[in-house]
Formats: C-alpha cells, sequence, structure tokens
C-alpha cells in the first residue's frame, strides 16, 4: 500500500485522444508530487476525456494511446481500482445512502483494520476540516462548501497516488471558491500528490500556481 | 424428421424410466386394486366453475384419504376439452405412461374424441367395480350410450342431466309458458329480448340446439347415427329456419349471447332474462339457497320431453394412479357418495343408482331427500329425449358459427 | 468501466432465454403445416391454412384483433404523452402518478371485469340513475359491452395500459433535460405541451419504444381482456385459437397452430403499421418543429389527458370497489343500488382450498422474479449504460404472441420429460418476467450517474465491491420496484401456467379463470380481489422497504 509519503512523479507521454477519428488532444508533460499541472480548453475539447483516460474509465467511443507513468509504472495496464487515482467532480458526489462519516469509512483502504480504528480516522478528518460531529449526519443536509469538504477528505483519506480535479469549484460561489481551492491545493501539495487540474476558469489556473496546457482553441466545437 | 422425433421421445422415455411397470393389481381381485392404492396421488381433471360442485369434490377427496390412504387433487378445469388435450399433448411426446391426468369428468365429444384417438383406459372397467351392482342400467339407456356412443365400460356414469327451464313467477305467469320449442318462439315474440341460449359451443347452448333439432327434425331414427353428409341441409334446415325466426326476438337481438348457464342464472336474477335452462334439475334451488336467484324462481318442461343424458368419470390410458383413480370412480357411485350428490345443500344432481337395487336404509335416505321449493320430482320431469350422434353436435355447433357467427 | 461479470455470461444468458420462445414456435410452426405424429401429420401441407381461410368470418376476427390493438395503444399512448408533457414535474402529475401506480397490480382480467361490472346495462352505472332518471325498473337491452366495434374492449385495454406506459414513461423521464428545455422553450414563447413536444418529445419516444411495441403486440393477442369485454360475434382472432387449443375435436390442433400463425402475422403487420404511424409522426413533428408556429392555449388539452387519466383510474378503483361488494353480496337484484343482504360464504369457500395455491403462486413469483431481478442485474452490469435494443432476444417474448408458442412449448416440455413442477413452471414464467424486470429496471440503471463509480474505483474499489455497496443500494428502490412488476407479471400468468403446469400447479390465477369459467360474479370477485391484492403487497412492499431503510437519508427518498 502507498503511504502518503513515498510519492511519485506523474508522466504523460503521448498520451492522444481521437473521437471518430479526429484528434481531440495529445499530450506530453511531467507533474512533480505536489505539482499541479492545468488544463485549460473549451467544452468538447476532450479534457474530461484525458482524466477519464487516465482514471480509467473512458467511453469506448474514444480511442485514446500513450503512457501514463507513475514512477514507472504504466498505469494503463491496470484495472481502474488499481491505479489509485483520487477525483474531484464539480459535484462532490457524497453517496447518499451513507452518512457523512460513512462516506470517509468507505475511503479508507481495507488494510486498515478495525471498525474503532476506522471510525476514528474518519472522525480526525472531518475534524481537520472543520466538520468535527458532523460523522452520523445525511450527506444531503450539509451546505455546498461542507460537502465539498467531505469529498476532499474521502478523495485523501484513500491514499491516492495521484490526484484529478474536473473543474471541482465551478459551481461554489467566489467566496467559497477562494477558500476550497486553497484547502484542496494545500491538501494536494502536503500530500505530495502530483495533481492534474482541468479548467475553463482562469483563476483557477492562477491558484494553482504551477505548468499550464492550452488545448483544443482551434478544434472548437 | 418423424422417425427422428419419435426416436428421440423413447429415449427420453426409456432414460426416465417411463415405460412403466406392469399394472400391479387386477380390477377383478378388488383388494389388490385398494392396496396398490393406497399412497397414490389421483389428479382428477374436472371442471371447476362451481363453488358447489367443487366443495363436493373437496369431501370426496377427505373420504378417499381417510378410508383409503388416497391423495385426491382436483385439478379445476375451464373446459373439460384443456385435460383431452394434456392426454394428448403426452401421448404426441410418446409419454404412454405416468401421464398427467388420471381421471377425467366427461361425456359427449370429449369422451367420442378419446374413445377414437385410443387415449381410455382399457375397456370394460367400469361395469366391473364393485358398486356396479347398484348403477341403473337398464331404465338409464344413457348409462351404456354416451351420446349414442357405446360405453364399452371404458367410463363409469356419475349423475344424470336433464334439460329444465327456470322461470320467476313473479315476472312470468306459469300460465303463459311455452310448451315446445314452437310454442317458444311465439313467446320470444311477445317478450322480446327476453330469452336467449349460452353461445355455441358452450355445451349448455349447444343442447338448446340439440332439444329444437330433435322436436323439429323429420326423422328422429337419422340422429343415432352419424351426420350424412347427403341429406344433413336438409335434415337441419327445420332447426335453421327455426332459429332464423327466433334470432330477431333474442335478448341482444342475437348479436351477443350469454356466455354458458351461469351467466344466464345471473342475468335471470337481473331481470333481464325471462326464461332460462339448465342440464341440472335442481339448480335453480340451489340457487334460491345460495341467494343466486329469487325465490319466486320455478322450474318447467316441455311435455314432449326434453334433452337427457348422463355425464361420467374416465381414466386416461396413461394414467399414473390407475388403481387410486378405479378406486375413486367406485366410491363416486356408492350410495353415500351418490345420496350427498343429490342433496341440493350440496350439489343436487340426479343419482345413476336405481332405487331397487339398494339396500332398505339407503333407499329410505333417498326417498326422504328434500329437493326444494324449485326442483320437479322425477315423476314430474316428462319424458327423456336421447342425445344425438356427437357428430351431429360438432356439425350444427359449425352451422349455427356459420349462420349467426358475425352480428352486424 | 470494466463488468463485474464475466463478458460470456451474458450473450449466453440471452441465448438461453429466447431458446423457450423459439422452440415454442417450431412446436407451432410445424403442426401448422400439417406436422404433428401423434395425430398422423407426417406430411408438410398447407391445407390446415385453407381450413383456417374457411372458417367462418376468420377475416373479421383478425381484423378487429389489429384495429383494437392499434387503436388502443395509439389513444393510450396520446393520453399519457399529453399529460407528461403537460404535467411532468407538477403536483397535480405526483397525484395521478400515485394513484396509477396501484393499478399496476391489478391483473388484466380483474380490471375487465371492474369495467364490465360498471358499464353493463345490469351494471352500477345505471344502477344509480335508475329508476329514478331512466325509467328502468329492469335492465335495458343495449349491447353494452361486447359491442361489435370493440369499443368496451378498446376502452379496457386503454384504462389497463396507461398505467404501464406512464411507468415506463417516468422511468425514461430522469434521463432527459427536463427543466432545461421546459425553461427554454417556454422563453422562446411555446406552451407547455407543444414546447414538450417539439423539445423532448423524440428522445422520451426512443426510450419507451420497446413498450409500446410489447404494448401493441400485447393488445393485438389478448385473450382474456376481450373475452369478456370484447365482441362476440365473432370473438376476436385470439379468443378464436383459445377455444380451438381447448376444442375436444382434436383435429382442431392444426388449425389453432395455423390460427397461431396467423396471429403472428398479425403481430408484425400491427408492427409494420405503427412504424408506418411513427414515419409519419416525424414527418409531422418537423413540419410543427420548422414552422415556428407557437399554438395557442393548451390548457383544454391538458386537462382532457388528465381527465382520461383520472377517469380511467376511477373507473378501475370502483370497479374494484364493486368486485368486492359483490363477493360479499346475496341477492343484489337490478335496480337496487346495494345488495339485499351480505354473505361471507362465498370467501369462506374460497378460503378453505387456498392456502396452497397461495403458496404455490408466492413461491413461483419470488422464484421467477428474484432470478429475473439477479440475471437483469447481471445483464445491466455488463453494459448497461447501452441500449435495451441489444437484449433483443430477451425481449423476444413481449414481441410474440404468447398464445403462438406457449402450445408448442408444452409439446416440447413432454418430450422432453419434463414434469410438471414449482420449478418447471416458474422457469417458464422466467422467459415472461425477465423482459419486463429488464424494462423496468434499465432506465433508472442508466440514469444513475456514472462519476459516482468512477470515484469508488478511483477509491480502489473493485468493480464487485461497487455494484455491492454502491450501485445496488443507491438503486434499492428501482430493484424492488422492478422485482415488485415481475412480481406482478408472475402472479398474472395463466396459459404458461395451465399448459406446463398441466393442471398440478394450481396458482391463484388458474383457480381464478377456472371459476370464472362459471361466471359467478360473487366468485370473480373474491378471485379478481385475491389476484389483484398479491402484486398490490409486492408493490406496496417496494415502496416501504426503502422509505423504512433510508429514513435518515434525504436524498433517497423521492
Amino acid at each position: 500500500m502507498q503511504t502518503p509519503g513515498k510519492t511519485m512523479a506523474l508522466t504523460l507521454s503521448d498520451v492522444t485522444i481521437r473521437l471518430s477519428g479526429r484528434v481531440l488532444l495529445s499530450v506530453s508533460a511531467t507533474v512533480m508530487p505536489g505539482d499541479v499541472l492545468t488544463i485549460m480548453g473549451p467544452s468538447g475539447a476532450g479534457k474530461s476525456a484525458l482524466l477519464a483516460y487516465i482514471g480509467g474509465f473512458l467511453d469506448p467511443a474514444f480511442v485514446a494511446s500513450g503512457a501514463v507513468l507513475l514512477g514507472e509504472d504504466d498505469l494503463i495496464g491496470l484495472p481502474p481500482q488499481q491505479r489509485h487515482t483520487g477525483i474531484l467532480f464539480q459535484d462532490p458526489l457524497l453517496f447518499p445512502h451513507l452518512s457523512v462519516g460513512g462516506n470517509i469509512v468507505f475511503a479508507i483502504p481495507e488494510a486498515i483494520r478495525g471498525r474503532d480504528v476506522r471510525r476514528r480516522l474518519a472522525e480526525e478528518a472531518l475534524d481537520e476540516v472543520g466538520l468535527g460531529g458532523f460523522f452520523d449526519r445525511d450527506p444531503e443536509t450539509l451546505s455546498g462548501g461542507q460537502k465539498a469538504r467531505v469529498a476532499l477528505q474521502r478523495v485523501l483519506l484513500s491514499q491516492p497516488r495521484l490526484l484529478l480535479l474536473d473543474e471541482p469549484f465551478s459551481k461554489l460561489d467566489m467566496a467559497l471558491r477562494q477558500q476550497t481551492r486553497e484547502l484542496v491545493f494545500a491538501k494536494a501539495r502536503s500530500a505530495g500528490l502530483p495533481t492534474i487540474l482541468v479548467t475553463h476558469d482562469r483563476a483557477d489556473a492562477d491558484a494553482a500556481g504551477g505548468a499550464f496546457i492550452h488545448i483544443g482553441a482551434e478544434t472548437q466545437s | 424428421m418423424a422417425g427422428w422425433t419419435r426416436r428421440w421421445a423413447t429415449a427420453v422415455a426409456v432414460t426416465l424410466g417411463l415405460a412403466g411397470p406392469a399394472a400391479a393389481f387386477d380390477i377383478d381381485d378388488w383388494a389388490s386394486v385398494v392396496s396398490e392404492a393406497k399412497g397414490e396421488t389421483v389428479y382428477f381433471n374436472a371442471w371447476g366453475g362451481a363453488a358447489n360442485i367443487n366443495a363436493y369434490i373437496a369431501w370426496t377427496g377427505e373420504q378417499m384419504k381417510a378410508r383409503y390412504g388416497v391423495d385426491v387433487v382436483h385439478v379445476k378445469l375451464d373446459d373439460t376439452a384443456r385435460a383431452v388435450a394434456s392426454v394428448l399433448a403426452e401421448k404426441s411426446a410418446g409419454k404412454d405412461a405416468d401421464g398427467s391426468v388420471d381421471l377425467i369428468w366427461i361425456n359427449g365429444e370429449n369422451f367420442a374424441a378419446m374413445k377414437r384417438q385410443g387415449l381410455l383406459f382399457t375397456p370394460g372397467w367400469a361395469t366391473r367395480l364393485p358398486n356396479w351392482a347398484y348403477v341403473d342400467h337398464e331404465a338409464k339407456p344413457t348409462v351404456l350410450t354416451d351420446f349414442t356412443v357405446p360405453t364399452e365400460g371404458l367410463e363409469s356414469p356419475w349423475g344424470g342431466a336433464k334439460l329444465v327451464f327456470f322461470y320467476d313467477k313473479a315476472r312470468t305467469p306459469t300460465a303463459e309458458l311455452p310448451k315446445s320449442a314452437k310454442d317458444l318462439v311465439d313467446w320470444a315474440q311477445t317478450h322480446p329480448g327476453r330469452f336467449s341460449y349460452p353461445q355455441p359451443p358452450d355445451f349448455i347452448g349447444s343442447s338448446f340446439l340439440k332439444q329444437v333439432l330433435i322436436e323439429l327434425v323429420a326423422d328422429r331414427s337419422k340422429l343415432l347415427k352419424p351426420v350424412n353428409e347427403a341429406t344433413f341441409q336438409q335434415d337441419v334446415a327445420p332447426l335453421f329456419a327455426y332459429l332464423d325466426q327466433l334470432t330477431p326476438n333474442l335478448w341482444r337481438k342475437g348479436k351477443a349471447y350469454p356466455q354458458n348457464y351461469p351467466d344466464m342464472k345471473q342475468k335471470l336474477a337481473d331481470g333481464e332474462l325471462d326464461i332460462i335452462f339448465a342440464f341440472n334439475p335442481a339448480e335453480a334451488s340451489a340457487a334460491i339457497a345460495n341467494g343466486e336467484l329469487q325465490d319466486t324462481v320455478r322450474s318447467f318442461v316441455f311435455p314432449g320431453g326434453t334433452l337427457g343424458n348422463t355425464h361420467f368419470v374416465a381414466i386416461p390410458y396413461n394414467a399414473n394412479a390407475k388403481a387410486g383413480a378405479l378406486l375413486l370412480a367406485d366410491f363416486l357411485i356408492s350410495p353415500e357418495a351418490q345420496l350427498r350428490k343429490q342433496n341440493t345443500q350440496f350439489w343436487g344432481d340426479p343419482t345413476v343408482l336405481a332405487m331397487a337395487k339398494l339396500p332398505d336404509a339407503d333407499r329410505a335416505a333417498f326417498a326422504a331427500l328434500d329437493l326444494g321449493v324449485a326442483t320437479l320430482r322425477p315423476d314430474q320431469l316428462g319424458p327423456a329425449l336421447d342425445e344425438p350422434h356427437p357428430d351431429w353436435m360438432t356439425r350444427i355447433e359449425t352451422e349455427w358459427i356459420r349462420r349467426y357467427g358475425a352480428a352486424n | 468501466m470494466k463488468s463485474a461479470l464475466h463478458p460470456h455470461i451474458g450473450t449466453g444468458v440471452t441465448v438461453v432465454l429466447c431458446l423457450p420462445v423459439l422452440a415454442g414456435l417450431a412446436g407451432t410452426l410445424l403442426p401448422a403445416f400439417g406436422y404433428l405424429p401423434a395425430l398422423g401429420g407426417t406430411q408438410v401441407t398447407f391445407q390446415h391454412f385453407e381450413a383456417l381461410a374457411a372458417q367462418p368470418h376468420i377475416l373479421r376476427s383478425a381484423l378487429i384483433s389489429l384495429a383494437a390493438g392499434l387503436t388502443s395503444t395509439f389513444v393510450a399512448l396520446v393520453v399519457v404523452a399529453t399529460f407528461v408533457a403537460g404535467f411532468a414535474g407538477t403536483r397535480p402529475f405526483a397525484f395521478i402518478q400515485h394513484l396509477l401506480s396501484p393499478l399496476l397490480a391489478v391483473p388484466h382480467a380483474a380490471s375487465a371485469f371492474a369495467i364490465a361490472f360498471l358499464i353493463a346495462p345490469s351494471g352500477f352505472l345505471l344502477r344509480i340513475i335508475s329508476p329514478v332518471l331512466t325509467g328502468f325498473t329492469r335492465p335495458p337491452d343495449w349491447l353494452i359491452p361486447n359491442d361489435s366495434l370493440g369499443l368496451s374492449m378498446i376502452s379496457g385495454l386503454v384504462a389497463k395500459e396507461i398505467p404501464f406506459l406512464l411507468l415506463v414513461m417516468l422511468a425514461a423521464l430522469p434521463q432527459l433535460p427536463v427543466a432545461n428545455a421546459r425553461r427554454l422553450m417556454t422563453a422562446l414563447g411555446f406552451n407547455r405541451v407543444s414546447g414538450f413536444a417539439i423539445a423532448l418529445w423524440p428522445l422520451l419516444y426512443r426510450q419507451v419504444r420497446l413498450p409500446v411495441f410489447a404494448v401493441l403486440v400485447y393488445s393485438t393477442s389478448v385473450v382474456d381482456v376481450s373475452m369478456i369485454l370484447g365482441p362476440q360475434l365473432p370473438p376476436t382472432l385470439p379468443v378464436r385459437i383459445a377455444h380451438w387449443l381447448a376444442d375436444d375435436d382434436i383435429g382442431a390442433r392444426f388449425l389453432a397452430s395455423a390460427g397461431a400463425v396467423l396471429q403472428l402475422a398479425l403481430g408484425l403487420l400491427a408492427i409494420a403499421i405503427w412504424i408506418g404511424v411513427e414515419r409519419l409522426g416525424r414527418i409531422c413533428h418537423r413540419r410543427l418543429s420548422s414552422s415556428g408556429k407557437r399554438l395557442g392555449d393548451d390548457r383544454l388539452l391538458r386537462l382532457a389527458a388528465a381527465s382520461v387519466m383520472a377517469t380511467s383510474a376511477a373507473f378501475i378503483f370502483i370497479g374494484l370497489g364493486l368486485l368486492a361488494l359483490w363477493s360479499i353480496a346475496g341477492l343484489w337484484p337490478f335496480p337496487d343500488r346495494l345488495p339485499t343482504n351480505l354473505t361471507f360464504k362465498t370467501w369462506e369457500r374460497a378460503l378453505e382450498t387456498l392456502a396452497a395455491p397461495l403458496a404455490t403462486t408466492i413461491a413461483i413469483a419470488l422464484l421467477s422474479s428474484l432470478v429475473a431481478l439477479a440475471i437483469a442485474i447481471g445483464l445491466l452490469s455488463r453494459s448497461g449504460h447501452r441500449s435495451a435494443d441489444r437484449w433483443l432476444p430477451v425481449f423476444l417474448p413481449l414481441l410474440v404472441p404468447e398464445i403462438t408458442f406457449v402450445f408448442g412449448l408444452q409439446i416440447l416440455a413432454a418430450m422432453a420429460g419434463l414434469s410438471p413442477s414449482i420449478a418447471t413452471v416458474a422457469a417458464l414464467h422466467l422467459v415472461f418476467v425477465l423482459p419486463y424486470v429488464l424494462l423496468s429496471l434499465g432506465p433508472p440503471w442508466r440514469a444513475l450517474d456514472r462519476r459516482y463509480e468512477q470515484i469508488a474505483s478511483g477509491l480502489g474499489k473493485s468493480p464487485l465491491a461497487i455494484l455491492v455497496t454502491i450501485r445496488l443500494p443507491m438503486l434499492l428502490r428501482a430493484c424492488l420496484t422492478a422485482f415488485a412488476v415481475g412480481f406482478a407479471v408472475s402472479v398474472s400468468l395463466y396459459l404458461p401456467t395451465v399448459l406446463i403446469g398441466a393442471g398440478r400447479v394450481t396458482t391463484i390465477t388458474t383457480e381464478a379463470v377456472a371459476l370464472s369459467s362459471g361466471g359467478d360474479r360473487r366468485v370473480i370477485g373474491v378471485y379478481a380481489l385475491l389476484q389483484a391484492l398479491l402484486p398490490f403487497l409486492g408493490f406496496l412492499i417496494a415502496s416501504l422497504v426503502p422509505q423504512l431503510l433510508f429514513r435518515h437519508r434525504r436524498a433517497m427518498r423521492i
């Protein structure tokens, strides 16, 4: 099991995504542990498809090639559950049938055993983001910002090897967006996770402070 | 292809051990039947459309269980032909033993069809049942010829039937009742929309057609033989001339017909119909007791006679529980079972036994039965007209559908 | 997403499931062309088709079936579509939805009886106003139901098809951008109905097309409803086939088989005509969309659709009440509004013999619908995001009239030496139950946001773990509903149960049909209610369990 201390760089080598024969994007880049690579572009440019390719759930309508290396390992050969790619979408997507705490416990790796241990980990994680005592709450009763924080902690506790952010702040209002953005980047940095951020929003890219790729400008559809 | 199917079916039968052992009992050694039957389950396929009859069959099941350790399962049919079809399907598939039907409630066309196709258990079994001794086969010839087809002991009598008309004396004065089929046409003319018959090929509906045919046909002896194609149209011409005259005055002007007897019964209660008819003389009394008909309903027959017949039980050639079926058939004609069957409280179906042959106590019990307010006594039922050969029924049904099968 | 199951299982299952239909069809086709060795038929011949053609009024029987199927499907579809277009997302919508859902549980025969008890000249409607308003002291001699044009039958079918079509449309709606489209179309100045028709109807119709075909084929080949409400002179084609199948003249087998082939052709013809109507509809739709016409006020149209929906529901509900009253009625002559006296005799008699058939019905329904649910989950988790057409073979039993292949199946079952048992009957029920379970579960399955599973796999969970811990719990309500639908289908199956059960497997429905052949309204009342009660309990459980389980989860209570 990967521990947060031993993270590795993420390398995209000639990753090309095609839709019905047309090349949507072609990317080569390396993201160091704790760094953020921002990918900007209009909708339909294949940004989300790139994340799906890395995560292992690309729709069969797309054809993709190229290697995604984490350290020396090529992720593409692995089934999705063994890639340990933490993902945050625009919606927090907390599992509605579980409690707030249940969502987090679900994410804790199986190697960590014992009901009490797992619960304590989850409670600590909630505490960390100002949600102490929220363990038994119904996710639906949380505010947008609270949900986003739970979603973040859920990803982090699963001990991911990299982080994929698919416009995760776009649905939050301005004040909350700022806050959440800082929290996410800080966490990613302290966990040493190579991170790819896909966004529309220039401000997101600026806050990320890392490398920057602009795609699909000429093939808007 | 034929060979392939047959070979396959045989192979299946052999691997599953369906060929069946030789009978382990002898009908003439009744004790061997009783001991073979013990523990068997008899699937009794019988029309299930009347709650009182179902209850009666359930009672026979209880008796069979208590006395002989035989389980009786009443397979309730919406149409007896369905059981005939099952046996046929099994024969098609080469399933010559271990069949799904053990005993069928049957008569007329269904019997003729099974007999013709060789779907029935060995001839002569019925007359070798111990209780056959009580059966009235002298005065009731329909016990030996089922719709003119000789029964040859292939089926055992269960009950008698006679066409009887019902009316509500609160609505229809007794003096106005028709006394023959001819009368009925006139009556319908003065009471349009108040008479009908179940749509053939319903059994009761077809029976009405036969009643009219017998009354009007030029030479009744022709009806005892299969239809003669050359003269058929000529023979039935009076019947259809009669129906042409009757139809415009029928309920719904003949554009729809009641489905069956219970449907007519409901329509008599509702006041849609004024005269209906059934094959069971006690039916009206039973219906009054059940709150299905007004207590002013009474019975009548045509003085010139109405259709009479007998209904039977038969055993398919491939029955699984033959001994149990024999035992049940015998119990059904025991004085005790027949007495209960004739009791209006339970069913009200006339017995097939001869009073003179019964022990005194049983005879007295039959005499003591209360037949009910609306039931005619045996001496009031009038002469019984014999059923025509089954061929006639099939042909006039087809002819009926051709002529009246599409209303405009 | 990779599947939790081996890729070949799905294909294997679909093949196995369409085998009975194909085999049954063969068992019907061969006798139609004269091949049935047990009856001496060993030569291929067309004489049985000639005999069929010579049957009096056969063309009229066929045409009435065809017309009734097309008309009732069309009317029901238009009513439901207009209602959905006019009301989706409103309060009356939720109300009528709740009113109609239990009707899915009412078997066709029971609702047909319910309607007959209401509209017949001796029925309740006339009793209410007689003799005061009508002067009738005896029922008038009117040809209702069973009218020659089949109008009573068509209205009975419409009343029963409405809840089903509403259910499938409701299931498909969440996949459509209803709110967005409505806002857009309103902003463009369209009224609700025409806005919906232009923006959403093609999308919605594509999703419900298969169930619509199923309804079409079903109503073209229905036996029980047309026996109760349909014309009798001549009866519809399926009723005539049913009579031939049960004819005491055993040679009628060949005729029945030839009739079944005609029925099959009729079903195909109905679909072909329907596809023609679809084409026409598409042209009209294109015209309407490009004309830019803003149709005026749609209030009247919406009101009409809602009234038809409400009336059909009310008819069946009041009719069921009547069935209940008849089941305990003593003498109840016309024009009395209430029975003279009440008696529980019919119920007592029924209850005495009820335990065994009840247990058998439940066992078969549980078995077949649970297995069907498991198979449906397996198939969907393999390729659930793709459209349902993929499993066309599984839907074959919906598109091939039941009567055309069940008889053939009976011969085959006997040949294979299958003895009738709960297991064999349940296995056959599975063939009919699975397509309905798939129809019911498919849309919510596809509607579930797949990102939940992507997140979970990012969290390191295997496909099987995701299925069990995320998807199935989130779809619990949909699974239970699909199960209840399957349960209801199994409970109501008659012909397959009788033919394969060889009379030895008795269910509430086989008892109900056998006893209703007696035509006694009290007995019909008892059994129709019993028949409706079981599926209703299924739906009740399907709605209560998630309510209870997720009482602390607001997003799970929809």
